[in-house]
């Protein structure tokens, strides 16, 4: 009789936890004829934005799992990204091996960025997402010292076309034309007009199977215990710091690789202010696609990166067909991307409170059923 | 070093005391492999301190460790931590249930403990990214379920499962420890069906006949008689009865666990019997859904002017009553008092209808901790009544003197050891603490007084003091009081009546003056 019981209400959960991407593929269907874009074009676009953000929400996936909701501390390894690439820039060494010691360096920066993170937010268990996120607007300001201030002063830069005029600090831009679309390019097809980057779409899977195989590790398995009940999991022996300090270094690292793909692809980037809004567009991608703060899948990442990026594609020509006015486009970029934040935290949090007036209402029907009994 | 004539386990003048308070004094114990003993004891007989002591549990060293010797297998021993008794060969099932719910069975049975396979990625990153070979889990866990006896799928979720079979997911973990030699159950039959405790028993003969000895903890006599070897019953911290179980029956455990100098309990004099008093509050098919302690279909009369007690063991629901009616945890049914409804759920409409309560929670609830004396008795007041307060115009100003007047006189009274009525909550000691909370809820001059535990965790002296003034209170005022307490004898002495919760219902209500076999009885009658 049980099981009867929540299949029928499986059709409504099954409407209700997926409310927040059916809202966007109505939104996407709305929009599309009002831009009028050629399919191809369409693809082309989305199959570009799909290979440069998708990385970057991967990376969003471990700390899930192990139960620290969204980490919006994946900021750090964006920055370790772009400190990383500043000097690889500096070195002058071009293309994939540009790209390729980018990764190896921004890796050092990333681990220690995490580790500082990952001990922070063992100091605020349950308040991990709004830790984070000031973590990032904390580090931010390191970040500014370091490439503001001691860059080119103290950490050796060479060339003159990166630092500021008065000798030491890095330009406003950063130029990536040495390394634009290096990894785009090679090995990419041609299919009807749409440029497929095969060899970054081989990276994402690549770290796919790894996510996949990841969860069937001892680890994986540990940092799903400690998701679930920390106390459980201390009384079983492990290490629960450990492992969610772990967590937290393997998504900076990955947030870090993920920053250099997709800055790779956009060919140069603003030194200040590229990594600012880069964590909250990868959460509200990632929400977008189904997930919630203690659930995620890969098959949320794909899901969401396309129907949010299909979103930005068609919303600012929907909107100038609409308003006559194109900046509405970046507009609903922000205002959509907040939102979805907003939505998934009270969704969190009223799906905990459910859980908790269900236990009563049970109680009220045992006590009904009994009575029946009786009688 | 093994000597085979010792027993498994020994424990030898085991002495425990949490700061001056003496909870254990000279436990000796001994169980041979294969057998098994029976621990019975009212709360706070010091079962739980000693399987604490004997499984290294933090709680003990922090409270500044125990004395006496444990020896197993005729080695003295002494864990530091939980881990070292595990590895030692002992396992341990709590009470609270203690599994990842959205793992599986085999999962949860074999939680930190995974068959694993090696792979190029762990040899350099070391064993932690060893994949787990799922197919050796199940099979163990299989293997552990086998060895209770019962039928459990390795497959099923936590969270899926009824609360018998994650009990046994419980116990099939511990199972799972090729090294175990001892296994202590505490209150393991607490939330099984008669069905289900039934299987655990069989369960339970049977590890013990593959020579895995253990401590059986429970309030269901007949259980202790149909399975166990030895009967340990204790009291007050010491042991007051060792026998052989075939030796005993229930009226007997049940005298030996309660019956203490029953002479000091309530003077008949003091026993009012107020047959002709009105029904000040009824309660009728009340649930509460308040977590370790729910109740369900309880119906109540109280009358008015009386002190109804409210007793029954730990766990079985008795501060779900309060609890619930007073809107601090989901409830449903209905309450009426002085005819009139009282909605649930709304502690403020409680109040407002001249109810209070002291909760047994002093600190989350009872108290401001960090705020003076005068502040926490007038708060209440203040709050709901309007109390303390002058008014000017448009402003209101707290009435400062009639603060100090009225937490000065409760001070007097209730003889709180303080420095003056400007001292912090927080720098009393538990009993003063307590009465305190007695002020807070005197200020309020109510109809109806809710006292739950007034005496937790206070020494004897204080004890007397709380409980008379509760008495006074109520007969000078004519206030009714609910007083909830696992201590039987301390609702002997202030109480009328006194109702005994059992299995989340109300087992029955008996006057005061019954003897506390009764009571005994009572208690264990419904215990699920």
């Amino acid at each position: 009789m049980k099981r009867k019981q929540t299949s029928k209400v499986s059709l409504k959960r099954l409407l209700q936890d997926n409310s927040v991407p059916i809202m966007f593929v109505l939104i996407c269907l709305v929009c599309l004829p009002l831009a009028g874009y050629s399919p191809a074009y369409l693809l082309n676009e989305l199959v570009t934005r799909m290979g440069r953000n998708t990385f970057l929400i991967l990376a969003l996936l471990i700390p899930i799992m192990a139960g620290m909701g969204l980490n919006f501390g994946m900021t750090l390894g964006a920055m370790a990204g772009e400190i990383a690439l500043i000097l690889v820039v500096d070195w002058q060494i071009w293309g994939i091996p540009g790209i390729i010691l980018a990764m190896i360096i921004s890796i050092p920066i990333s681990i220690l960025l995490g580790l500082f993170c990952g001990n922070l937010l063992n100091k605020a268990k349950g308040r991990e997402m709004v830790t984070s996120y000031f973590i990032s607007y904390f580090m931010n300001g390191v970040y500014q010292l370091v490439v503001l201030f001691l860059m080119g002063s103290i950490i050796p830069i060479m060339h003159s076309t990166l630092k500021l005029p008065r000798g030491y600090g890095i330009r406003n831009t950063v130029s990536l034309l040495s390394m634009r679309q290096q990894l785009d390019n090679l090995l990419a097809i041609n299919v009807g007009g749409v440029k497929i980057p095969v060899l970054t779409f081989l990276i994402i899977a690549v770290l796919c199977l790894v996510i996949i195989w990841f969860r069937r590790t001892k680890l994986g398995q540990d940092m799903r215990a400690v998701a679930q009940d920390m106390n459980v999991a201390r009384d079983a022996g492990i290490n629960v710091d450990r492992t969610r300090i772990i967590a937290i270094v393997m998504s900076t690292v990955v947030a870090g690789f993920g920053m250099i793909i997709y800055l790779q692809n956009l060919g140069n980037f603003p030194t200040y202010s590229a990594h600012t809004q880069i964590g909250t567009f990868s959460i509200a991608a990632l929400l977008v696609g189904g997930a919630s703060v203690e659930r995620a899948s890969i098959g949320n990442a794909f899901l969401g990166v396309t129907l949010f990026h299909m979103m930005f594609i068609l919303a600012p020509e929907a909107g100038t067909a609409i308003t006559g006015d194109s900046m509405i486009g970046e507009y609903f970029r922000t205002f959509v991307s907040y939102g979805v934040i907003t939505v998934a935290l009270i969704m969190y949090e009223s799906r905990k409170h459910r859980a908790k007036s269900q236990t009563g209402y049970l109680l009220a029907l045992a006590q009904k059923e009994e009575e029946a009994r009786a009688k | 070093m093994e000597n085979n004539n010792a027993p498994l386990l020994e424990m030898r003048n085991i002495k425990k005391d949490f700061f001056g308070n003496q909870v254990l004094s000279d436990i000796n114990i001994t169980l041979g492999p294969g057998e098994v003993l029976g621990l019975v004891g009212e709360n706070g007989a010091g079962k739980s301190t000693l399987m604490k002591i004997l499984f290294g549990m933090d709680v003990i060293r922090e409270t500044g460790g125990y004395e006496g010797e444990i020896r197993l297998n005729g080695q003295a021993v002494k864990f530091a931590t939980p881990f070292e008794a595990l590895a030692a060969g002992i396992g341990m099932v709590h009470q609270e249930f203690s599994l990842i719910p959205g793992f599986t069975a085999a999962e949860n049975i074999l939680l930190n403990r995974e068959p694993t396979k090696p792979n190029i990625v762990s040899q350099v990153f070391g064993p932690r990214l060893d994949t787990l070979d799922y197919k050796t889990i199940s099979q163990r866990a299989d293997q552990a379920i086998d060895k209770m006896g019962v039928k459990i799928s390795g497959d099923m979720v936590i969270s899926d499962m009824p609360v018998g079979h994650k009990q046994f997911t419980e116990i099939a973990r511990e199972l799972s420890k090729d090294q175990l030699k001892l296994l202590i159950l505490d209150e393991p039959t607490a939330v099984l069906t008669e069905k289900e405790a039934e299987a655990l028993l069989t369960s339970i003969r049977s590890m013990s006949a593959q020579g895995i000895s253990v401590i059986f903890i429970t309030h269901r006599l007949h259980e202790i008689l149909s399975v166990c070897d030895t009967v340990v019953v204790m009291r007050d911290g010491y042991v007051v009865k060792e026998a052989p179980a075939k030796e005993l029956d229930v009226q007997e455990i049940t005298r030996w666990m309660v019956g203490r100098n029953v002479e000091s309990a309530a003077s008949a004099a003091d026993v009012r019997e107020l047959p002709d008093a009105k029904t000040i509050m009824s309660i009728r098919k009340l649930w509460v859904d308040m977590p370790g302690e729910t109740v369900r279909n309880i119906d109540l009369d109280i009358k008015e002017g009386e002190i109804l007690g409210i007793g029954g063991l730990a766990g079985q629901g008795k501060l779900g009553i309060p609890n619930g009616i007073m809107g601090l945890y989901e409830a449903g049914g209905t309450v009426e008092f002085e005819g009139k409804p009282i909605p649930l759920n709304s502690p403020r409409k409680c109040l407002d209808a001249s109810l209070a309560f002291v909760s047994e929670d002093r600190r989350g609830v009872g108290l401001l901790l960090d705020e003076s004396l005068e502040w926490n008795v007038a708060f209440g007041a203040m709050q709901i009544q309007n109390k303390f307060l002058k008014k000017f115009g448009l402003f209101t100003w707290r009435d400062e003197r009639a603060i100090r007047a009225v937490t000065d006189k409760y001070i007097d009274e209730l003889k709180i050891k303080c420095t003056g009525s400007k001292q912090k909550a927080k720098e009393l000691s538990g009993g003063n603490q307590q009465k305190v909370c007695l002020a807070k809820a005197f200020a309020l001059q109510p109809k109806f007084l809710f006292v739950s535990e007034p005496t937790r965790g206070i020494d004897v002296g204080a004890k007397a003091l709380v409980l008379e003034a509760l008495k006074r209170f109520n007969r000078e005022f004519g206030v009714t009081v609910v007083v909830i307490s696992s201590e039987l004898e301390e609702l002997r002495q202030c109480c009328d009546r006194i109702a005994i919760v059992s299995g989340g219902r109300v087992a029955g209500i008996l006057p005061a003056t019954e003897s506390s076999e009764a009571f005994g009885t009572l208690m264990v009658s419904q215990v699920v």
